[in-house]
């Protein structure tokens, strides 16, 4: 019986996979570039040289933090949309820290830069955690709509009140930051590339997260809030406060994956930085189960497909945008998969087509799916 | 300038600048009357911007170059549909969570029409669009027919949308199907109701008229296309349902409070008063927030069943 059920889980992620590899072809094939050429790229192009891998790990280190807090906000029934915003103000908040210590030693710096994004973007985060608790707002509508505002501000900043000097000077007026000081970038751990040491604390993180929801009471009574609210409140958890404490994590690590990015990779604030990592986030925890074993390789694939499309924008002129396509359709085909993989008549169905065909035997248990 | 010419300004603009709005929103209050919260309208208005603006683009001279825009409000329903028997397919068939899916749909919506738009017509260019027309008679009205009856048909087809979506809705047994099936799906059911067949109809009517407040903002709004042209509007229409009550006059109301927001802004910027910019464009996604949390109270008059699937097969 367990055989069929596997086989039946293994059928339904295949067929969304191929679903969705099928809708990115077609979209492909409108705009006259080979699918199967499109894909070879993608998927082994970055792994050609050193420089590939790590740049794909470099995508990888925000994704994984990002997709964390993710995971937390949505383990705790709080659809967290709004990272993109969060991660801005983790930059924002980050950056400013930097360039108020110039002369900090980088033991100080570091972790003051680190707790200034995540705390930037937690605040953030709360916004939309209070606004759900309290004054029950959609928390899906308020975190896209301070995404657009955070997007605005940041803009604003980097225009006015934060621009480099030199910008104004030299009369260029290009929206950026001054360039932090060397303290404040993290190490390199591969030379020559731009693969840097905040892997480890990504991978730290995943785990810290891990032992948080699933090996405290703590972490407990945030995935029960989140599984069955009103279980929870009945069983004395405080729903409302999990909720915001929820939304407080979940930016946190998006403002983190901010801060990480302007100290490890462009060593100052500029436009761009994110690049839809927020959106991306999203797509990694549900790709990784919203579980860290398995957000931490899922956000590894997403390197390789954001490195992958963009050797294919410069090699096969396809434009960035399909990376919106294929994460988009990744998201509906893992939400409809995931309904199916545990739909108990489905299987049975799946079951009594085997029978019928009788080429496998069952026993008369599948009738009831398996499940209670 | 004078302060009488100033409003008929707001006014005279702000009419015309709430219809993307106002047509998304009601073609998104007949997917959240039936129980589904389509979060995918953005990406819908994005894919009917695309598609509407392409005919009036590619088609400049022959016998169809008379009917471009047509041409094109047509492919932007047409397009909108599918995209919502799409969302259709996701989350009535797989019952899919729909909150996570919208946020699917927006992306797979917007990154179409950026690749679409990217590959065929390359940079930005602007087209005729859809002239304005006076309606003889009234536009000769002092001050209201400027500000009410002297735009494009389109402006006119939309604010007649109002009255039509209410009485579907309210008037009609289609309507009185879709609104049972998002507040008792089982009592409908019960009933005979294809609760899964009304929810399919429900969501193809609202994508189409996603499309349609979509096609409206690059044929005579923008009369162009930019990827981020919707920027936002349609989240901003999944939230005006909310603040109309899930009810076609609200929504109105709610569209044309948030275009005057906008030109009150726009006017403000043009009369000298110096306002960071960004501050000017922030305020209308500040406005949703406000406006969604004085309106909680609001969600015992809507579908009660909104965001569930219907599963017939559990037992309760």
């Amino acid at each position: 019986m367990n055989k069929i059920k596997l086989l039946y889980r293994l059928g339904v992620i295949l067929t969304a996979a191929l679903a969705a590899a099928l809708v990115g072809a077609m979209v492909l094939t409108a705009i006259g570039a080979s699918p199967i050429a499109t894909y070879t790229t993608i998927f082994t192009g970055p792994f050609a040289d050193k420089y590939g891998i790590t740049e794909v790990l470099v995508r990888a280190i925000p994704l994984i933090l990002v997709g964390l807090g993710i995971a937390i906000s949505f383990r705790s029934g709080i659809l967290n949309i709004g990272a993109e915003g969060q991660i801005l103000m983790g930059i924002l908040a980050s950056t400013a820290m930097a360039l108020a210590f110039p002369g900090a030693p980088k033991v100080i710096l570091l972790p003051l830069m680190f707790m200034a994004g995540a705390l930037g973007g937690a605040f953030w985060g709360g916004i939309a955690g209070f606004l759900r608790a309290k004054l029950g707002v959609n928390e899906i509508l308020s975190t896209v709509m301070l995404n657009y505002i955070a997007a605005q501000f940041y803009t604003y900043l980097l225009r006015g009140p934060m621009i480099d000097s030199n910008e104004l000077l030299t009369g260029s007026g290009t929206p950026q930051s001054m360039r932090l000081p060397k303290a404040a970038w993290l190490d390199r751990i591969v030379p020559e590339t731009r693969l840097h040491a905040g892997l480890i604390l990504a991978l730290v993180l995943a785990f810290c997260v891990y032992s948080l929801l699933w090996r405290t009471t703590w972490g407990y009574r945030l995935r029960a809030a989140g599984a069955e609210a009103k279980a929870a409140r009945y069983a004395g958890v405080h729903v409302e406060r999990s909720l915001i404490t929820a939304m407080l994590l979940a930016g946190g690590f998006a403002g983190l994956a901010g801060a990480v990015e302007v100290s490890g990779v462009h060593h100052r604030a500029i436009e761009g930085i994110s690049s839809g990592y927020g959106f991306s986030g999203i797509v990694v925890a549900l790709f990784g189960g919203l579980h860290p074993a398995g957000i931490v390789p899922a956000a590894v694939f997403f390197g390789v497909l954001l490195v992958g499309a963009d050797m294919t924008q410069r090699s096969a002129g396809v434009p960035a945008n399909m990376i919106l396509v294929l994460q988009g359709v990744v998201i509906l085909a893992i939400v409809s998969a995931k309904m199916y993989i545990n739909n108990a008549y489905a299987l049975e169905r799946f079951a009594r087509f085997f029978r019928r065909s009788g080429t496998a035997k069952i026993p008369r248990s599948v009738k009831t799916g398996g499940q209670p | 300038m004078n302060s009488g010419g100033m409003i008929y300004n707001i006014l005279s603009l702000g009419v015309p600048f709430s219809v993307a709005l106002l047509v998304a929103a009601l073609g998104e209050n007949f997917n959240q009357r039936a129980g589904i919260f389509n979060l995918g309208c953005e990406g819908i208005m994005s894919m009917g911007a695309f598609l509407g603006f392409l005919p009036a683009f590619f088609i400049k001279t022959g016998p169809l170059a008379a009917h471009v825009n047509l041409l094109g409000f047509v492919f932007a329903m047409a397009a909108g549909a599918l995209l919502g028997l799409l969302f259709a397919l996701v989350t009535v068939t797989f019952r899919a969570s729909q909150g996570i899916a919208g946020i699917g749909l927006q992306m797979f919506g917007w990154g179409i029409a950026g690749t679409l738009s990217r590959h065929f017509v390359g940079g930005v260019t602007g087209v005729e669009g859809v002239p304005a027309w006076a309606i003889p008679g009234l536009a000769k009205i002092p001050f209201l027919g400027g500000v009410l009856f002297n735009h494009n048909p389109v402006v006119y087809i939309a604010f007649l949308m109002v009255p039509t979506s209410w009485y579907l809705l309210f008037r009609t047994p289609w309507g009185l199907k879709v609104r049972a099936v998002g507040t008792y799906p089982r009592a409908a059911d019960t009933m005979g109701i294809n609760v899964n067949r009304v929810r399919y109809q429900a969501l193809m009517l609202g994508g189409a008229m996603a499309g349609f407040a979509g096609a409206y903002l690059s044929l005579c709004q923008a009369k162009m296309f930019a990827d981020d042209i919707v920027a936002g509007r349609g989240f901003i229409a999944v939230a005006l349902v909310y603040f109309g009550r899930w009810n076609p006059v609200g929504i109105l109301g709610g569209a044309l409070l948030f275009s005057l927001a906008q030109t009150l802004q726009l006017s403000i910027q043009v009369g000298g008063i110096k306002f960071p910019y960004e501050f000017a464009v922030m305020l209308p996604y500040v406005l949703v927030i406000v406006v969604l949390a004085f309106t909680r109270k609001a969600r015992m008059r809507g579908p009660t069943e909104l965001g569930k699937p219907y599963n017939r097969e559990m037992r309760v």
